[in-house]
């Protein structure tokens, strides 16, 4: 069954406080390989999507929506940062469904996540669009 | 730092084995098992495990940091995942190949524009940054 376009604007509840570590911004930096030139303070560009994804799992854990995870392809993804994450920033994502669209038998749902901390400062937006088949072959 | 249009960047090419995506996925907490189960990924469709689209997108924001410098530079990355990346299962992997081109400045930022290609194919489209000068 195609999703509801009704579910455009939705917002999700923000996820829990996460704290950024030197611990997981070396673990993420190492598992992409990049090179930290001494800095063990400063996250990756990609980063946030640690924390997006927790947004985005809500979205997929709600009844109401009927997506399974094993159907959804990720079409595009876009971040605008106000500035990286930093060791020591606690932080929450915030999901809005921007668009329901159906295209070609499927449904692309564009979602906006801001990451920001829980003083309110937005640090990143990530967008993304997801590519959900609700029958696959 | 100001490049002019038409600067390019040097290519950069990095391997990927089924390794690097158990990595990736602990890293970033995305277990979605088409990156990680042969039965799973067929069962979809796919011809085997396929690399998570954000670790190749993760594999060009290292390119461009390590162009332009830091990541407090970037004001915006974005990225189409058009192919998936099938990764085989041996020691040699899949390889990403990066490379990118100013495409447009004004003195206060640059847009630079990607291209990602894996054996040939374009596994991003669009894919663009824009980074302050």
């Amino acid at each position: 069954m195609p999703l509801d376009p009704g579910l455009t604007g939705r917002t999700f509840d923000p996820t829990e406080p996460y704290l950024v570590s030197r611990e997981k911004i070396g673990e993420f930096t190492a598992a992409i390989g990049a090179d930290r030139c001494g800095d063990v303070e400063t996250a990756p560009l990609t980063f946030p999507i640690v924390v997006a994804f927790k947004a985005m799992e809500r979205l997929l854990a709600d009844p109401d929506i009927g997506v399974n995870l094993r159907n959804v392809v990720h079409g595009a993804q876009r971040f605008e940062q106000t500035r990286p994450l930093h060791a020591g920033d606690v932080v929450t994502a915030t999901l809005t469904i921007e668009s329901v669209r159906s295209a070609a038998g499927a449904d692309l749902i564009g979602t906006r996540t801001e990451v920001a901390t829980t003083d309110s400062e937005l640090v990143c937006t990530a967008f993304a669009t997801l590519v959900h088949r609700s029958n696959p072959s | 730092m100001t490049w002019g249009v038409g600067h390019q960047f040097p290519g950069a090419t990095y391997a990927v084995t089924r390794a690097d995506l158990v990595r990736y996925a602990g890293a970033s907490g995305d277990f979605n098992p088409i990156h990680w189960s042969d039965r799973v990924a067929r069962s979809v469709g796919l011809p085997g495990v396929v690399a998570h689209g954000m670790f190749t997108l993760a594999l060009a924001s290292r390119a461009l940091t390590d162009w332009i410098g830091p990541p407090r530079q970037v004001v915006s990355l974005a990225a189409r995942f058009t192919a998936p990346i099938v990764v085989p299962d041996d020691d040699t992997g899949a390889f990403v190949t990066v490379a990118g081109v100013v495409t447009a400045s004004d003195g206060a930022t640059a847009t630079i524009d990607l291209t990602v290609t894996s054996g040939g194919t374009r596994v991003l489209g669009a894919t663009r940054a824009v980074v302050r000068c």
